[in-house]
């Protein structure tokens, strides 16, 4: 690249860029700003986009559930009808479930698993990006029904025939539908790429065994979506194509079945509580052992027990199902099955205890909250074990006594997992860290609120108070505790708003600390003493993540660079941490480049999906996005040779910084890293 | 930097299988093809055998059943390992794929016996 | 000197490794195979529906008494062929011999053209008998069983037809046989989800 002479010479050492295509060109690795957020396929960015999505739609759930509670507090509560209230509950699940658990669990997976293995980033890049952006539209077009007529309102398992238009004429449940086909994708795609990385893509020594337990659990997490992530995508063509076109699926009438919606569901919808539950697990297990300073007790176990997880979490869904009808037989074996699931479960529950028994703890904020995990699981899980026991279920089943089961676990188990994550790993994504003062009041407000609003609903439910019912007569003693558990639903609200605000004061701190206005936040690679490799590398994490692919020898590898043993099996540091940790500033590495085609293709499908339900024009623009983002894509190398290579995007907001940047791109690419992968047909 | 010991051989990619590659020829393939054909025709023919139509008995039923079952999942492992080239590749393909078709078997399996579908009742209406 | 000693002298010196796959298998081709396994409890999903709602016509009228046996053999006969012929356009890539690949590929995607006129024959025959898509559940799980795997073929066909093309213009070529090799894999596994829906919807009674 030559500067040009004459009037439209530039300065000095600046470099003139070829842009073909000039405003729609394809953006380089030096974007900054928004364009840059719309156009990565950085794990990393992606990741932060799904956690700050997950927040965004933990807010509406939120809303939902204060609705639900304000409407419970009292007996004859007069704020919701009773349709209203169907659609409350409905989407208050729905979202929940699809919108915050399972993207909180991408957000980390995205995140940390590339770190984890020692990789630049996952297998298909763009089609990361992909599954971001549809699983974005996917939220919004369930969303869009609250404005499109309301919400879906049969339940967020949707049983037959209530799901048909007969009982439920809206449109609800069709933008529950489309909207979820969307999710679904997002997680079927991610699940490819996901799977391809960790067996591709681990750095070299690092064998299967000794890869972290995070992403050994996010491997489990990933072959569950892979193969639940079909069957309720049958159902829901089933269910589409009955509502929307007049097909015959679910009509008893014309010799149909119900128990096929329940059936198709119920294999998808089992191994879905494992999908939320194990990267929380797995967040957990790392967590644990550092405030320890001990290795996760039994690791074999810990992975062998994630992997009976999910491979007998496709036993069991009939559990669902025991009042339905379909025999005693099935009843009699699925409850034998559910019995037995229990066993790898408390495996870990066990482990966890023996890896802080006899350990030098610290009760820091992340510790906090991985025992809450331990704690909230532990009695959740008690109470699923009385579900797996049948003739008692029959009594249990479609009570509140079911209610505080599943909160206990997704609750108590996977959110207080999440949350720990989150301060925990903060400072390797963001710089700063939150405040550990602030973080101690949040777990404790958060832990007694999240006791008082669903504690009670074991007792609730056993006097017999039904689920998914809009009001309760006075005069059945359902009124103290509903008022008890209201109190605490708005407690947990106060504990997140806490939580909000411990995020926006640490920032503030932090960048006062730096010195004002456009410093970038930096910290220690390693605040925690940790012991997974992406502890090795600068705090933000560099872009490139790693310098120079670690060589792996054993598990837990940054903590044996650190440490070794004396000869009475007492801890030695045998290096600084200074030493062992990467600096951050290669220069020379290539990576993918940004591309729009992703957020192109996500773009068409809303439309399409709105099509469906409304008008076939609608599918036919949303046909044309989908088709130039996949043509796009195609013809577009993952990684653009006139494309500089990465640089650190740590960059100050002054001046000096695009001196820097300029003298990278001065660099000669090393070489077309173009290996035949780069011109596979699809990415 | 800390004392490096050293590695076992082997260990950087411990899971790469040395298979030498091993392609079948054009003419394997045709063979292949053909013995699919063969037994496709005996597959029809077997459908249409007069020894198991409505009145048949158990032992007839479970034959036709078993036979046009049995033969099917021979076509579709023959078409996986040659015309996919499974028999020829890492294990950890064959492994991933048969998961998802074991998996689906079983399960689907389970869901149709709930059904009763294999016993004598009547199918139909009523559950 | 072992891989893995080598490997740590690079890192000391500050080199990066070369990219290669922990497996031995590109990424390409392992996520296709992994999305292959997962469309098996797709059409698992839509072939047990079938299997249960294949009598339940309240008329009686169930497609097994509509089928012409002769014409979907025929129709199998002509995917299995689509099969070889696939592979052998692989075989021609592999041996850089282009020309080759895309009269077979273009061979393979007429097959499955041909097949899919006959479905939609098939399928018109039975509209007009009467027997349509909101007929009865056992109508729904005939049409939307072999339309899945209808519109899966024709997914198929655009992707030979893309491929041919894109050899055209240096995209596919002896550099990246794989490419081939992977949409050849989608091909068979339809044809092998149709040796399933063969005998489970057409033969057996």
């Amino acid at each position: 690249m030559t500067a040009i002479d004459g009037p439209l010479a530039l300065g000095a050492g600046d470099e003139v860029k070829t842009r073909p295509g000039g405003v729609f060109a394809r953006p380089s690795s030096s974007t900054t700003g928004w364009r840059s957020w719309v156009t990565t396929v950085d794990h990393k960015k992606i990741g932060i986009m799904y956690g700050a999505a997950a927040l965004f739609f933990f807010l509406i759930g939120g809303i939902e559930a204060l609705l639900i509670r304000l409407q419970l507090a009292t007996p004859n509560g007069k704020l919701l009808s009773a349709d209203l209230y169907n659609q409350v509950y409905t989407m208050h699940g729905t979202t929940m479930i699809f919108l915050v658990v399972m993207p909180i669990g991408a957000a980390f997976m995205n995140y940390l698993m590339p770190l984890q293995i020692g990789a630049r980033d996952v297998a298909f890049p763009r089609m990361n990006a992909l599954s971001f952006w549809v699983f974005l539209f996917g939220g919004v077009v369930l969303n869009s029904s609250w404005l499109l007529g309301g919400g879906a309102d049969g339940g967020w398992f949707n049983y037959a025939p209530n799901n048909g238009v007969i009982f439920s004429p809206s449109h609800g449940i069709d933008f529950w539908n489309m909207g979820l086909l969307l999710t679904g994708i997002s997680s079927l795609v991610g699940a490819v790429n996901l799977i391809t990385t960790v067996l591709n893509m681990r750095a070299p020594g690092m064998t299967l065994m000794k890869m972290p337990v995070f992403t050994w659990m996010s491997l489990v997490t990933q072959f569950l979506l892979l193969f639940a992530i079909p069957v309720l995508t049958a159902a829901q063509f089933l269910l589409m194509f009955d509502r929307l076109f007049g097909a015959q699926f679910f009509n008893v009438e014309q010799g149909a079945d119900p128990l096929l919606w329940e059936h198709l569901f119920w294999i998808f919808g089992h191994p879905e509580v494992y999908i939320m539950i194990l990267p929380a697990f797995g967040v957990i297990s790392e967590i644990i052992p550092v405030f320890a300073r001990k290795p996760i007790f039994g690791y074999p176990f810990m992975v062998f027990s994630g992997i009976a997880i999910g491979f007998m979490g496709w036993g069991v869904w009939a559990h669902h199902m025991f009042a339905s009808g379909v025999g005693p037989i099935s009843v009699a074996a699925f409850s034998v099955s559910t019995m037995f699931i229990a066993v790898p479960t408390g495996v870990k529950i066990l482990n966890w205890l023996a890896t802080m028994w006899g350990g030098k703890l610290t009760f820091s904020a992340p510790m906090m909250y991985s025992i809450g995990l331990v704690t909230m699981f532990t009695i959740g899980g008690l109470s699923g074990v009385t579900h797996a026991v049948a003739p008692a279920d029959t009594q249990q089943t479609d009570t509140y006594y079911i209610v505080a089961h599943f909160h206990y676990v997704l609750f108590g188990g996977a959110l207080f997992g999440f949350v720990g994550g989150w301060y925990f790993w903060w400072p390797k994504v963001f710089g700063y860290a939150l405040g550990e003062r602030t973080g101690k009041i949040n777990f404790w407000i958060l832990l007694i609120g999240f006791n008082l609003t669903f504690g009670p609903m074991h007792i609730l439910g056993l006097q017999g108070m039904p689920r998914r019912t809009y009001t309760y007569r006075d005069g059945y003693g359902f009124n103290l505790w509903n008022f008890v558990s209201t109190v605490g639903a708005f407690t947990i609200a106060v504990s997140f708003l806490i939580f909000f605000w411990n995020i926006y004061a640490s920032y503030r701190k932090a960048k006062k600390a730096a010195g004002g206005k456009g410093k970038k936040l930096t910290m220690p690679a390693d605040p925690w003493d940790a012991r997974s490799l992406e502890w090795m590398i600068p705090s933000p994490t560099p872009v490139h993540n790693f310098d120079v692919t670690p060589t792996v020898q054993s598990l837990d590898e940054f903590w044996h660079r650190k440490y070794g043993e004396d000869e009475a099996g007492r801890l030695v540091r045998i290096a600084a941490t200074e030493d062992v940790v990467q600096k951050g500033d290669a220069t020379d590495v290539h990576l993918p480049s940004p591309s729009y085609y992703p957020i192109v293709l996500a773009f068409g499908l809303p439309w399409i999906t709105w099509g469906l339900i409304y008008n076939l024009w609608f599918c036919a623009f949303g046909a044309v996005f989908v088709l130039a983002g996949i043509y796009g894509w195609i013809m577009e190398p993952s990684t653009d040779p006139s494309d500089g290579h990465s640089h650190e995007d740590d960059h100050d907001d002054d001046p000096s910084g695009d001196e820097a940047s300029a003298a990278d791109d001065a660099d000669e690419p090393s070489g077309d890293a173009a290996p035949t992968e780069e011109a596979a047909l699809v990415d | 930097m800390s004392e490096i010991s050293v590695p076992v051989a082997g260990d950087a990619h411990p899971d790469l299988e040395h298979h030498p590659e091993e392609h079948a020829s054009d003419r394997q393939f045709v063979k292949v093809f053909l013995g699919l054909v063969v037994v496709t025709a005996v597959e029809v023919a077997w459908a249409y055998a007069p020894w198991a139509d409505d009145h048949a008995g158990r032992l007839a039923t479970a034959l036709y059943w078993g036979g046009l079952m049995l033969m099917m999942s021979f076509k579709f492992f023959i078409i996986a390992s040659y015309f996919m080239h499974l028999r020829f590749d890492s294990k950890v393909l064959t492994r991933v794929f048969y998961a998802g078709v074991v998996l689906a078997v079983a399960v689907y399996l389970i869901v149709l016996c709930t059904f009763q579908l294999f016993s004598n009742t009547t199918p139909g209406f009523a559950p | 000197m072992t891989d893995l000693t080598a490997a740590l002298k690079e890192e000391l010196v500050g080199h990066d490794h070369e990219h290669v796959t922990s497996t031995g298998i590109s990424n390409e081709k392992l996520a296709m195979w992994v999305f292959l396994g997962s469309e098996c409890l797709l059409f698992g999903g839509l072939i047990s529906t079938f299997i249960l709602y294949k009598t339940r016509a309240a008329d009686g009228q169930t497609p097994h008494q509509l089928y012409d046996i002769l014409f979907t053999s025929i129709s199998s006969f002509v995917l299995l062929m689509s099969s070889l012929t696939m592979v052998l356009a692989v075989s021609a890539v592999q041996r850089a011999d282009l020309r080759a690949m895309r009269g077979w590929l273009l061979t393979t995607a007429l097959l499955g053209v041909v097949f899919i006129s006959g479905q939609v024959y098939e399928f018109t025959e039975f509209l007009g008998e009467g027997y349509g898509f909101t007929h009865s559940p056992a109508w729904s799980a005939f049409y939307t069983l072999t339309g899945f795997h209808g519109v899966h073929v024709t997914l198929g066909i655009v992707m030979l037809l893309s491929t041919a093309a894109l050899s055209l213009r240096g995209h596919v070529g002896s550099h990246n046989p794989e490419s081939v090799e992977i949409v050849g894999l989608y091909w068979h596994f339809v044809d092998v989800v149709w040796v399933v829906i063969f005998t489970v919807v057409y033969l057996i009674k």
